[in-house]
């Protein structure tokens, strides 16, 4: 059966990729520690040697509309293109091309759905910087096929946030029982307090720094029943009107399973939002060479 | 009220490039072609086969011409796709980064929770 190489979270700021291939006058001052933080976070999944990547996002409405708007979406597909006209134009995200792992998403489809999720499933799906931007963070080279599920945390009436963290877990479970001997990495990207469109936007900091660090805290320490006990969709609106992207945060704790402690935590307070970053390795890494730094100690 | 036709609009204007400088710089006239002419469209049907009933009330006209994104605000138009338009709109009036956005958080300052409902 397949291996789950590691379980990434992370908030998915558009900004980066301007910011870091920024130079001179429009590199911004926080340009360099950003670049240094995502850098480590990088190292995290290359020394898990992934060799496919299941990724957890939501469309920003490109290609889902109102007029037929699915919850849970599973993309099975050969090939994968990326990132569209209006981000191209916002925040100059460049094009890309990724290969799909079709037999995965077919898998997932499957057990899913006998599982009991009515999950939707796209056979050409353009995907949006909620994946992109990982790829961009993570692995730059874009070269590992990916399986992308996306969740609606935009549109409302949304599925609720123990929907999300039960979703985690079965994709945790399907990905354990898929007949595969490859190494999967599951990457999923979200949001903490954050506003959009709102009169709390682009402030000196994330909309709710108290949630922030309340948020921060469920997820390092995988505390589902916490999380779960104080987020609601009613009480997301609170935070920022754009904060129903923590629960894309919750699926991954699902994947991650209940109290399973982070083995990697990183934050960074960016002016308007919040980035944080999480590594969890459910197995042990494979051999360091000797050319990588150290492995810190897995479970 | 149709929060679905303000989204609709926005939503259709901010994906096509030559949309969005007509709204730009003729907000009314495009305003006017977009209800007539694609307010129906159904976006994923050939073009025979469209919708019949769908028209804006005159408040929702009103604030999509005058590019009023405060009562568009109010009136419960999805906050994600009226930003990410009005930024491609106005941003570059604007010489300081973000300088654009944050006006436009302070012209929404006196909202405050609950937000007008996006729900549709």
């Amino acid at each position: 059966m397949a291996t789950i190489a590691a379980v990434i979270a992370s908030t998915h700021h558009p900004f980066y990729y301007r910011a870091s291939t920024s130079a001179g006058e429009d590199r911004p001052p926080f340009a360099d520690e950003w670049v240094a933080k995502i850098t480590a976070f990088r190292e995290t999944l290359t020394r898990a040697r992934p060799d496919v990547l299941l990724m957890v996002g939501s469309d920003h409405f490109h290609q889902l509309w109102l007029d037929n708007m699915p919850q849970f979406l599973v993309g099975k597909a050969p090939c994968y293109d990326a990132n569209w006209y209006n981000e191209e134009r916002e925040f100059g995200l460049p094009r890309l091309f990724l290969k799909g792992q079709e037999d995965l998403s077919a898998h997932i489809l499957r057990g899913g759905l006998d599982a009991g999720f009515d999950l939707a499933f796209s056979n050409e799906l353009r995907i949006d910087h909620s994946i992109t931007c990982p790829i961009i963070t993570l692995r730059p080279d874009a070269d590992l096929p990916i399986v992308p599920v996306y969740t609606n945390i935009f549109a409302p009436p949304l599925p609720q946030p123990s929907r999300f963290v039960a979703l985690g877990r079965a994709l945790r479970s399907l990905v354990e029982s898929w007949p595969s001997d490859l190494r999967v990495a599951v990457i999923g990207t979200g949001h903490l307090s954050l506003e959009l469109g709102g009169p709390r936007q682009f402030g000196p900091h994330g909309p709710d720094p108290e949630f922030d660090r309340k948020a921060v805290d469920w997820i390092a320490s995988g505390d589902i029943e916490k999380a779960l006990g104080e987020v609601s969709l009613d009480q997301l609106w609170e935070p920022g009107n754009a904060t129903h992207g923590f629960m894309d945060f919750m699926l991954m704790m699902g994947v991650a399973g209940e109290g399973e402690k982070a083995d990697y935590v990183d934050t960074f307070d960016l002016f308007h939002t919040m980035e944080a970053y999480f590594t969890w390795y459910p197995t042990p890494l494979p051999a360091t060479p000797a050319t990588l730094p150290a492995a810190e100690e897995s479970k | 009220m149709s929060k679905y036709l303000l989204n609709k609009f926005l939503y259709t204007v901010d994906r096509d490039p030559e949309l969005v400088e007509r709204y730009r710089s003729d907000p009314r006239g495009t305003v006017a072609w977009w209800e007539t002419e694609r307010a129906n469209a159904i976006l994923n049907v050939p073009s025979g086969e469209c919708s019949t009933w769908l028209k804006f009330d005159d408040a929702e006209r009103e604030a999509l011409v005058t590019h009023d994104y405060v009562k568009l605000f109010e009136l419960g138009a999805h906050h994600f796709l009226t930003l990410t338009l009005f930024i491609a709109l106005f941003e570059r009036d604007y010489a300081e980064p973000l300088a654009f956005q944050r006006e436009y958080a302070r012209k929404l300052s006196h909202f405050s929770l609950p937000y007008p409902d996006v729900t549709t």
